[in-house]
């Protein structure tokens, strides 16, 4: 049984049907990607497993657990916690009070403080800077502290939404080595991008999205090979 | 980042200086004819800075309420006054019961704390029914509706407390221990405004110390800026809204307390005027940031006291206290001409570039 199941989702936005029918699946400690255009639905799925959407029908379970009908707070709980697009970090807040609200929902001191220690081997650059108010940071230190502060809320499954978007190259290249390097850690991910290359280099799967409906997923490397996927989201002809 | 862009000048910009130009002539005027004809002491100046500190911290502590819903909801709680009428008017009736049966007289301090305590009671309660049933539903609703339904629930509190209590002035019973003067140093000060600063400050120390330094304080300042972000931190933003205005609440209920025993009586529209003036306070500091309301709070109390006297005497005004409200909402008039964002409220400007 995969760790992630999401059954047959049917989201609405207001009379606009959003995701007509979506099924993932992510095994435990997989990275899958979901590529797809601007507007194809990939944020609305993710929102959609936090809880932030509420689908008229389908199922969403996390190891086996049905999570559908759950608010955003008791989802993040549960294991599920996202890191939004946009990075949405709180400005006014320093860098450490950020990572500790991502901590939220976590009271045991010692793991805090072991995930803490975490973050900062992860992002060296976060430790430096952790008295100083987040609205301060660059974009690329941002995009850490944004993925930080989700892992201090124990994830048993991250969701990334754009983790790369608006980054200059040279840190998208750095943000998807700490996903690989997170990965390798144990931790489960599945990654939206618009960057497709990226995004199916580092996964073992892909599913590939367009208005709402799943065209088609393979593994990564078949995909990245598809015809229609090189056409439609590498920009290749 | 905030960029600075050149505004083109309006003809609007010109009136709105001229006018805030005018009026701060008159008061500068005011003030140096009136401290030439030297009409008032220092003792006199003394006692207008203390009452303005004591009426101030009253106004600072109501604006708590007014400031942290706004922080977390973007809306003005036009009903905050008659939360702050709400705790007061019905501890009056302990207040009174305590003097008739002696208990006031004989524990003082015992007695009083419950006072306080049930008019805090109160007004959380209050201020949390009115954001489950007046706000709640309307959350995702266009920004006036709200405002129009704050406006209505503040009428329907007030005659739900006129018709459960009367429509007549309540005298709060005197509580001896608080009359008369007391020296500090050469300051002489009365004894019952000492207990207004120093309790009022002593709240609003512990509540800024709540936001800043606690986990739900933290949570509370994360919801300020990001909702949706704060939820994904697995905060229950509704608890933390429904916990603002019940936060907000009980400052009122002893706000509303320090107000009768500074001025003695209890009425069911006695919320009005100081809930205007401490939303005036609350946008004065800069509206959404909590030392502002503290400071916008203290600054109109004092401007409020000192200000008639002052600014106004001096231009041969008779019974310039009259004119103290007037006096207020100046300020607020000027504030809004020259710096929106109020004292201390940089964040709205930074927001809108």
């Amino acid at each position: 049984m995969a760790m992630l199941e999401i059954r047959d989702i049917h989201t609405y936005y207001g009379n606009i049907h959003a995701l007509k029918g979506i099924s993932v699946e992510v095994e435990r400690g997989e990275i899958v990607t979901i590529i797809g255009a601007n507007g194809a639905g990939k944020s609305t799925l993710l929102k959609t497993a936090s809880g932030i959407l509420r689908p008229r029908s389908g199922s969403i379970r996390l190891e086996g657990r049905e999570l559908t009908r759950l608010a955003p707070h008791e989802v993040v709980r549960e294991g599920i916690v996202q890191v939004p697009e946009g990075r949405r970090i709180f400005g006014r807040l320093t860098v450490l009070e950020n990572l500790d609200m991502g901590a939220f929902t976590c009271s045991d001191r010692r793991r805090n403080a072991a995930n803490l220690e975490r973050v900062f081997t992860l992002f060296p650059r976060l430790k430096e800077r952790s008295r100083q108010v987040a609205g301060t940071l660059s974009g690329g230190e941002q995009q850490m502290l944004a993925m930080g502060r989700a892992l201090m809320a124990n994830p048993k499954i991250l969701l990334m939404d754009e983790p790369s978007m608006g980054l200059a190259p040279v840190l998208v290249d750095g943000i998807f080595e700490t996903i690989r390097r997170l990965n390798e850690a144990g931790t489960t991910i599945l990654l939206v991008e618009q960057n497709a290359r990226m995004a199916l280099q580092v996964a073992r799967r892909g599913y590939v999205l367009q208005s709402g409906s799943i065209l088609f997923s393979d593994a990564a490397a078949p995909l990245a090979e598809n015809e229609m996927v090189r056409k439609a989201y590498l920009g290749e002809h | 980042m905030a960029r600075l862009t050149r505004r083109k000048l309006t003809p609007t910009d010109i009136v709105m200086w001229t006018i805030g130009a005018i009026l701060i002539a008159l008061i500068l005027w005011g003030s140096i004819a009136t401290l030439a004809r030297g009409a008032y002491s220092l003792d006199h100046w003394i006692d207008f800075t203390i009452f303005g500190l004591a009426q101030g911290s009253i106004y600072a502590l109501i604006a708590m309420g007014y400031t942290m819903v706004y922080g977390v909801l973007r809306m003005i709680n036009f009903a905050h006054s008659e939360v702050f009428m709400s705790g007061p008017y019905t501890a009056y009736y302990v207040a009174a019961y305590f003097y008739r049966s002696g208990l006031l007289e004989a524990h003082p301090v015992l007695s009083m704390t419950m006072v306080f305590l049930v008019s805090m009671a109160v007004s959380t309660l209050i201020a949390y029914l009115l954001e489950m049933i007046a706000y709640r539903p309307l959350r995702s609703a266009p920004r006036l509706v709200p405002l129009i339904t704050a406006i209505g629930a503040s009428f329907f509190l007030q005659y739900v407390f006129r018709g459960l209590y009367g429509s007549g002035f309540q005298a709060y019973p005197v509580i001896r221990a608080l009359e008369g003067p007391m020296y500090i140093g050469p300051v002489r000060i009365l004894k019952f405004q000492l207990l207004v600063i120093f309790a009022a400050a002593l709240l609003m120390i512990a509540l800024y110390q709540f936001t800043q330094r606690t986990r739900l304080g933290r949570a509370l300042r994360s919801v300020s800026e990001d909702k949706e972000a704060a939820a994904l931190m697995g905060v229950d933003v509704d608890r933390m809204i429904s916990m603002t205005f019940m936060i907000g609440g009980a400052a009122a209920g002893a706000a509303g307390v320090l107000y009768a025993i500074m001025f003695k009586q209890v009425h069911f529209f006695m919320g009005f005027i100081p809930g205007l003036k401490a939303f005036t306070a609350a946008v004065l500091g800069g509206i959404g940031n909590i030392p502002g309301a503290m400071l916008g709070g203290i600054f109109l109390g004092l401007v409020e006291s000192i200000g008639p006297s002052l600014f106004l005497d001096g231009l041969g005004i008779t019974a310039p206290y009259q004119l103290k409200d007037a006096i207020a909402f100046t300020m607020l008039v000027l504030v809004l001409i020259f710096r929106p964002t109020g004292i201390l409220g940089e964040r709205l400007a930074v927001k809108k570039a």
